[in-house]
């Protein structure tokens, strides 16, 4: 999922400063699992921002965001509160904010939080980044563990001077990925290849941005 | 006698450390470095040390240069594409600049620029190699060819002879796990390194023991000695610097200001004699105090180098 964070109060009042009528989106997947975009945080945000002087003409959950059809139906559905507004404020992340774009040409939009990273999630409310989706995924060579996300400098053919203690220079607070791999690979295979091998320069035109993959979907069932 | 000529004598290296100013005037650093003439086989000039925005070292090799010593270009991976690294070892061949250092490189946010976009599209172990190829006089240019699109070029050939360099890189002896470090230096010894810096040392025990752990090394190690100044920089190092631990000892000996200068000479006038035996060269760091590096390698017993 994509982790998010919500702007502050007064970043978002900021934004908004020159419009009175707002139309919230929340989004029901990844921001409110980041609990920045469910229906509690819809909920609260209608409440602060009418608290701020404002009017909020309706608000809008829809199970992913990141659905451009399907924000579009939504939004068809609540037409009147939507034109009502002075602007959308979304809570999720950018990729939901940019669906609501995509579907009202003419209102302004606003971002209500930060996008972060993929996450995967240890507990409620414990996020890490362990994929940054590079296009070329390497973990096979390294335990299943990823050298690129989880080094702040993505060395791929072994630590840096940085770490001690297995944790990282950068952030004493995180284990250094070089200490991960060696522990992972005394007990799967590996450890003698990711050894000797000189692993070469990485190919960035995989991570191009902006990226896109069309592809024919299965029919049928 | 150059770094490359004395690694083929096999003589014991002696290298130095300056950095560039923070500021366009080099006069100062080339006179820090005046204190290195004929005791050190080579200079090197930091390449923005620490993530704090400085002149450039290519630069800072020059003006070396041209002051008659022997500068090592420092390189890192932090601030550079490999598009701009090849450039710069072109570059600082041109000028006779032939001795270079290859390192990942300190975080940006270690330094004065800490939303700098951190470039890392290298690492130390490809810088070598991106070295080594050019050596072998091609880049590391790989697309797919215009006359025929299913075959890649895989280098493309530099105009006239190629360069030459005497490859340098860095290990830090007292990280834990020591096991990774190793590896990872065998990986730049295959990859062309010519000969290795070490981060600071403070404990011959502990290096002793890196250098047992390391075994057979074809390139010869120059133990890193970093001058310590005062005790205020020996806390700072313990608390900050990954894999450096300055015995508490040497701290508390340099407690009194009137005696610490010279103190801190007869300290590490021994400790480089303690490392002297366990490896195959030094390379001292003084941060500002070169003048007293003279000083500290007669204590050693190690006089002017041929």
């Amino acid at each position: 999922m994509t982790a998010t964070e919500q702007k502050t109060r007064e970043e978002i009042l900021k934004m908004l400063e020159n419009d009175e009528t707002i139309f919230i989106v929340g989004c029901g997947d990844c921001a409110t699992i980041c609990q920045t975009g469910g229906e509690v945080e819809v909920a609260e945000m209608k409440q602060f921002l009418e608290e701020s002087g404002k009017k909020v003409s309706g608000t809008l959950i829809p199970e992913s965001a990141c659905q451009v059809l399907d924000v579009a139906r939504l939004l068809r559905q609540q037409k009147e509160e939507v034109a009502a507004a002075d602007s959308i404020l979304v809570l999720s992340c950018g990729a939901g904010v940019q669906s609501v774009v995509e579907n009202l040409k003419d209102k302004p939009v606003h971002p209500g939080c930060n996008s972060l990273f993929i996450a995967n999630t240890k507990r409620l409310g414990q996020l890490h980044e362990w994929c940054s989706t590079c296009g070329e995924c390497v973990i096979d060579e390294y335990g299943g563990v990823c050298p690129i996300t989880r080094c702040p400098k993505g060395q791929v053919n072994g630590p840096c001077g940085g770490t001690d203690q297995g944790k990282c220079e950068v952030d004493p607070e995180q284990d250094c990925v070089w200490t991960l791999i060696y522990q992972r690979l005394e007990h799967v295979p590996g450890k003698e290849k990711v050894e000797t091998t000189l692993y070469g320069a990485k190919n960035f035109d995989a991570g191009r941005h902006p990226r896109k993959r069309v592809f024919e979907p299965r029919r049928g069932g | 006698m150059g770094l490359r000529e004395a690694i083929d004598s096999g003589q014991f290296l002696i290298t130095g450390e300056v950095a560039p100013p923070k500021g366009c005037h080099f006069e100062h650093m080339v006179e820090e470095a005046e204190h290195y003439r004929g005791r050190v086989h080579g200079v090197n000039v930091t390449d923005i040390q620490s993530a704090v925005m400085r002149a450039s070292s290519l630069v800072g090799c020059i003006k070396l240069k041209e002051a008659g010593l022997p500068p090592v270009l420092q390189m890192v991976c932090r601030d550079r594409n490999r598009l701009s690294l090849q450039s710069e070892l072109l570059s600082a061949a041109a000028m006779g600049i032939n001795e270079v250092l290859c390192l990942t490189g300190d975080y940006t946010t270690l330094g004065d620029h800490p939303q700098a976009k951190p470039v890392f599209d290298l690492d130390s172990v490809q810088l070598l190699k991106a070295a080594k190829r050019l050596m072998e006089g091609r880049d590391m240019a790989y697309y797919p060819s215009r006359k025929d699109p299913t075959q890649m070029v895989d280098g493309e050939p530099l105009e006239g002879d190629p360069p030459v360099f005497t490859l340098g890189c860095v290990v830090n002896p007292g990280a834990e796990p020591l096991e990774p470090q190793i590896m990872k230096l065998r990986k730049k010894i295959d990859a062309g390194a010519d000969f290795c810096q070490t981060q600071a040392v403070y404990d011959a025990g502990v290096f002793e023991r890196f250098m047992e752990k390391l075994g057979d090394c074809p390139i010869p190690i120059l133990a890193g000695v970093v001058v310590l100044k005062n005790p205020m920089m020996g806390r700072y190092m313990n608390a900050n610097v990954a894999g450096v631990t300055v015995p508490e000892w040497m701290i508390e000996a340099l407690a009194d200001k009137e005696t610490r200068v010279e103190k801190s000479i007869e300290i590490h006038g021994k400790l480089v004699a303690e490392l002297k035996p366990l490896c195959q060269g030094i390379h001292m760091m003084p941060l500002g105090w070169d003048k007293y590096v003279p000083r500290i390698l007669d204590l050693a017993g190690i006089g002017p180098v041929a």
